[in-house]
């Protein structure tokens, strides 16, 4: 019953988002007020019908429902309790519920916090972001309906996925989306702009924070993914150049890039129809996410769906989306006047830099990851593009960026001379290099991207440091310390975000440059030595059992070479999912501040003793140190009163929603 | 319910069979320059039934199966190109994770440059095109404004 409540639920919800779409829009051509307003509510109850219908599914799940299709081809009544609920989303169609749950909970949002936006810009703005909800509520009820009953329930299910079943994984999904979907917004703000014919600056204050909240969720599900990888597929790789991850990758450069350009809309009035082409592109961006991983086009381990129909509607979604808002733009993006003007050395033009780089390295890893598939279509070569290809294109714009972002940060407006930030970041610079030299002194014979890599990552945390160390202007130290702590928030946003993405880099490049790896068949009782580490195989306890699982898992004692003392005592396991029929592994990984001991299981050897892999990987937790780093940057940013101001409101933001 | 479980179990590892992980402690040569190099080269080969893993990523059989063949062809002595060359002339250059710098692949590998000379090309012309801007806004007049204030200042000197 409440199942079908859900599914009448998502069915209203459609009507209501048809309605949404095509009365405020004729209310805002026609100014006719009433019309406008209806938005409002609409936007609202889109919301809770849509929640009302996330929640029916849940329900499914969590009473293990079989008479449900999906809840068979996705759970268990062994599973635990978290990954019943995990498993929602862990499938296309819940997934693409979640999407619209999430998409919704946007448009209500921009309704709840946006009544300082003049009025028809707002019912634009809703009336668009609707339009997007048009198109994905149809692709759930026509293609892809959660609600499917079977005439002839099983009596148990089929399991959720067991690489899925880990919190790591269950919970990268949901973030990701909040990412993708809260580009839309400002797609709307774009596309409502483009209709309205007026960007300004104070359009450039009310598109950031919506930017700003969709980058830092995309950080953080890129980051759970990440880490998830590195813990949970046994080799300790952090980033593959898969498909799926570079499909959350292209938003995230790119909105980086809407998210630096929009402060260049606010604060000079300049490169706004650069910045609406951004804002369009970046959603179209999460929109080719969604087709790569929807689709199963470029198929590889996430893509769990493989349905052309599907893929072809996507496509459509697509083509409506970006090819009306480009034409849009076409046709309307002359009218931009701009406004400021700025000297050829300013902090603009390092904007600009910073733009160039982003969305040039986006498009690097847009075509990379669709050539195998035009080299298809087109050339008739089956032929793979991976890491080899995506390290080779990519790193260059890194080290680029990295060297130009501590100068350009600390470049005034409008007019600068150069001489000035350089004097500043002369200690950077000198430490940066030293960092550099030291790593290639150290590791003599390796590649040189390591120590240029250190050396940059250095570099750009020592040059965070001063940005905003210049900021607390002159005289004593004791002056200066407390200028720091009443700095606006949004400079210390940047200059953390600026310092993740150091410290982030910094562990990728001693990761992949300086990891030690051992693989042996261990003996129990017989220790040998890894880097500075000595380790030895207790014990393998063969008939472990989980909740739905069974384990081998063994005991690996990990020492210091030289005293001897024991540091850890290691349990790499083997796990059997019986019904997913599928084999996982567990790493048994001793964290550490400068290194990761990282140890996996492999098969028991015929001669006695068990296969062993041992990692030490050094600075690995950088890696996602960093990345929360950054994600809080932004989130300073966000909480910047700036935007409380702008928002003539004291309520604080729900739910990482920015204030309006 | 315990004997259903062994029975789901051993078919659950029957159906595993074979191993789990990447590169077995058996495959590793005894040379560690020519296993530095096996490794390298495995790297940059995409296993042919995976879901985009290197060999030396991957588990399963055909990827152990073309790891001992990297590892037979060196210790032949082949180098590291020749290698490359004799796993892609059996299995296709669907193997090649790094494609070939050849035919439409150069597209491929040019347009990332094409693309950033571009990007400076148009961003070097807008910043241009916004401090040339700046000369008349400094001033605070156009230059027909001036001729006009000429004109009236002239006048008024005149009159």
């Amino acid at each position: 019953m409440i199942v079908e409540l859900g599914h009448f639920a998502l069915i209203l919800a459609f009507a209501v988002s048809i309605f949404q779409m095509i009365v405020p829009m004729a209310g805002a051509h026609t100014g006719n007020r009433s019309w406008m307003a209806t938005a409002d509510p609409a936007a609202t109850v889109q919301f809770l019908l849509t929640a009302f219908s996330f929640a029916a599914l849940t329900y499914a799940f969590v009473t293990s429902d079989f008479s449900l299709n999906l809840v068979v081809a996705n759970s268990h009544t062994d599973k635990p309790l978290l990954y019943k609920i995990t498993g929602v989303w862990g499938n296309h169609e819940g997934s693409l519920l979640l999407w619209v749950l999430i998409l919704t909970l946007f448009g209500a949002s921009a309704s709840w916090f946006g009544r300082n936006l003049p009025p028809t810009l707002r019912a634009r703005v809703l009336s668009v972001q609707s339009a997007v909800g048009v198109a994905f509520f149809a692709f759930i009820l026509f293609t892809s309906n959660p609600f499917t009953r079977l005439a002839s329930p099983p009596f148990n299910g089929e399991d959720l996925n067991p690489l899925l079943q880990d919190p790591g994984l269950a919970f990268h999904p949901p973030f990701l989306y909040l990412g993708y979907v809260g580009l839309s917004m400002a797609f709307s703000f774009a596309v409502a702009a483009l209709i309205e014919g007026r960007v300004d600056a104070a359009w450039g204050r009310w598109v950031r924070p919506w930017t700003l909240a969709a980058w830092i969720f995309l950080t953080i599900g890129i980051g759970l993914g990440s880490w998830w990888a590195y813990y949970e597929l046994g080799w300790g790789g952090f980033w593959f150049w898969d498909p799926v991850e570079n499909a959350s990758f292209m938003p995230w450069l790119i909105s980086a890039a809407l998210l630096h350009s929009a402060i260049v809309v606010e604060k000079r009035e300049s490169l706004k129809s650069w910045t609406i082409l951004l804002a369009i592109l970046a959603f179209g961006f999460s929109l080719i996410g969604t087709f790569i991983v929807r689709s199963g086009v470029l198929t590889s381990v996430h893509a769990f769906a493989n349905d052309p129909e599907r893929g072809v509607f996507i496509l459509a979604i697509l083509g409506i989306f970006m090819g009306g808002a480009l034409l849009l733009f076409a046709l309307r993006a002359g009218a931009m006047e701009a406004k400021g003007v700025f000297g050829m050395v300013s902090r603009e033009s390092g904007l600009v830099l910073n733009n160039l780089l982003l969305a040039v390295s986006t498009f690097v890893v847009f075509i990379g990851t669709i050539w195998p598939l035009v080299a298809e279509l087109f050339f008739d070569r089956t032929l793979s593009v991976g890491p080899p290809f995506f390290d080779a294109a990519f790193t260059p714009f890194v080290f680029a960026l990295a060297a130009a972002l501590p100068i350009a940060a600390m470049m005034p407006w409008k007019r600068a001379t150069i001489a000035k930030p350089i004097r500043a970041l002369v200690p950077a610079a000198v430490l940066g290099l030293a960092v550099g030299l030291l790593t290639w002194a150290m590791w003599t014979g390796r590649s040189a991207i390591g120590p240029i890599g250190v050396g940059l990552a250095t570099w750009l945390l020592a040059g965070a440091v001063t940005d905003l160390w210049s900021r607390t202007g002159r005289g004593a130290l004791a002056g200066r310390f407390s200028r720091l702590s009443r700095l606006p928030r949004a400079d210390w946003g940047k200059a953390l975000a600026h310092a993740g993405l150091g410290i982030t880099m910094f562990g990728v490049v001693t990761l992949t440059g300086y990891q030690v790896e051992d693989i042996r068949v261990a003996r129990e009782g017989e220790p040998y030595v890894v880097g500075a580490y000595e380790v030895e195989l207790l014990g393998v306890d063969e008939n472990g059992r989980g909740p739905n699982y069974f384990s081998t898992m063994a005991s690996v004692a990990v020492r210091d070479a030289e005293t001897g003392r024991e540091i850890a005592v290691l349990t790499p396991e083997r796990r059997i999912y019986p019904v997913a029929g599928m084999p996982t592994t567990e790493a048994g990984i001793n964290n550490g501040f400068t290194r990761d001991v990282y140890v996996t299981l492999g098969d028991p050897q015929s001669g006695g003793g068990w296969a062993l892999r041992v990692w030490i990987k050094p600075f690995a937790n950088w890696i996602w140190g960093g990345t929360i780093i950054m994600a809080l940057g932004g989130l300073m940013s966000l909480s910047d009163r700036r935007y409380r101001v702008a928002a003539g409101a004291a309520k604080a933001p729900r739910a990482g929603v920015p204030a309006e | 319910m315990t004997a259903l479980r062994s029975l789901i179990l051993a078919i659950a590892l029957l159906l595993s069979a074979g191993p789990v992980w990447a590169v077995q402690p058996d495959e590793v040569l005894d040379d560690p320059v020519l296993e530095e190099r096996a490794r390298e080269i495995s790297a940059g080969l995409r296993c042919p039934v995976c879901q985009n893993e290197s060999i030396d990523e991957s588990h399963a059989d055909i990827a152990r199966d073309l790891r001992l063949l990297v590892r037979e062809r060196l210790v032949e002595g082949d180098s590291d190109a020749e290698v490359v060359d004799y796993i892609v002339a059996r299995y296709g250059e669907y193997v090649l994770l790094s494609p070939n710098f050849d035919g439409a692949n150069r597209v491929l590998w040019i347009l990332p440059l094409i693309l950033l000379v571009a990007g400076v090309g148009l961003s070097a012309v807008y910043i241009r095109g916004r401090s040339t801007a700046a000369a008349p806004g400094e001033a605070g007049l156009s230059a027909e404004e001036q001729a006009r204030l000429d004109a009236i200042l002239n006048g008024e000197r005149e009159d």
